[in-house]
């Protein structure tokens, strides 16, 4: 991509589009591995530091013990078209960052719950988030080698998944079943916008 | 998956505080989505020389091709919240332009955009 040319050339440089979805789960599900599967660039980290409720109020530079806290979310690229760039961004493990959550999911195409059957009680906070907030999800679950394999219905049952929820099961490690996942997000978010569009709902902000 | 190419943690995370490069600055003046990517304008490089060491160090980042506001803090190894001060007065010095994120509004923009989202992962 070299879009310097074409400003030398005179010419208004092409308006670059970026969205994204993220991919939520609790600690150790499987969330970078599936970034990682379809990532054009090894995945990144990137780090917010919280300065507890006194950020932008008191200077945390000017107190000594002050105790900062660093969130840290992964993410990966896929760069679609010289003006469309898709971002997908694993939320961080620990759930008591909600306020980070937010920030992620603001602006998202949707978003992709993955779920450890070994672990299926770590789905609960974030399938509650996603629950209480206006963004097209889905429930992904991470099948992996010697995870007792149960049928999507009893998943739903255990997990209370609406119906509306598409529940779909994967491997967070092959390229093309990561393919699919994101490929039924972005499915279902038309069918949500269609639907809301028929409905008469305002747009959502996420 | 192996951690990446970053390098090892810069050791000034520790020694300065994490808005020390922004003068105790924590609020951008623009808000700047974490996806919503960034180019160096054609001078960016050359002028940022005298813009001080962080900022130089994204106008090069940003200088062959669009990064990320997630992704010129990971590998400027920043901080969110101080890469995004930074960023925010590149783009208003004229340094880097912004770039929109996903509409958020109108149903035949957001729909054309999952249209061509969809398209692209089928595509892979």
């Amino acid at each position: 991509m070299d879009f310097a040319s074409s400003e030398r050339a005179g010419a208004r440089p092409k308006e670059i589009t970026s969205a994204k979805i993220v991919v939520a789960g609790g600690f150790g599900v499987g969330k970078t591995t599936l970034v990682g599967a379809v990532s054009e660039i090894e995945p990144l980290t990137t780090e917010a530091v919280m300065t507890s409720a006194g950020e932008g109020i008191d200077d945390a530079s000017t107190v000594p013990g002050k105790e900062t806290t660093t969130v840290a979310m992964d993410f990966g690229r896929i760069t679609m078209a010289d003006d469309l760039v898709l971002y997908l961004f694993g939320t961080p493990g620990q759930t008591r960052f909600w306020f980070m959550w937010d920030e992620l999911i603001r602006g998202a195409v949707g978003a992709a719950v993955l779920v450890d059957t070994r672990r299926i009680s770590d789905a609960f906070a974030p399938l509650d988030y996603f629950e209480n907030r206006h963004l097209p999800y889905l429930v992904a679950l991470n099948c992996f080698d010697g995870a007792p394999r149960y049928e999507p219905t009893e998943v739903r049952e255990a997990l209370a998944i609406p119906p509306h929820v598409p529940l779909i099961m994967c491997d967070a490690r092959q390229r093309d079943s990561v393919k699919q996942v994101l490929v039924c997000v972005v499915e279902h978010a038309m069918a949500t916008l269609v639907a809301e569009q028929g409905r008469g709902y305002p747009a959502p902000v996420g | 998956m192996s951690p990446g190419p970053q390098q090892p943690k810069d050791p000034r995370g520790s020694l300065v505080r994490p808005y020390a490069v922004t003068r105790g600055r924590t609020e951008p003046i623009r808000d700047i989505p974490i996806e919503a990517v960034l180019v160096a304008s054609q001078s960016a490089v050359q002028e940022a020389r005298f813009a001080g060491h962080d900022k130089y160090r994204i106008a090069v980042l940003c200088e062959p091709g669009a990064q990320s506001m997630a992704e010129i803090a990971a590998y400027c190894r920043m901080p969110l919240g101080v890469a995004r001060v930074l960023v925010a007065d590149m783009v208003t010095e004229g340094l880097l332009t912004l770039h929109s994120a996903a509409p958020k509004e109108g149903f035949s923009e957001r729909m054309d955009l999952l249209e061509r989202v969809l398209s692209g992962l089928r595509k892979l």
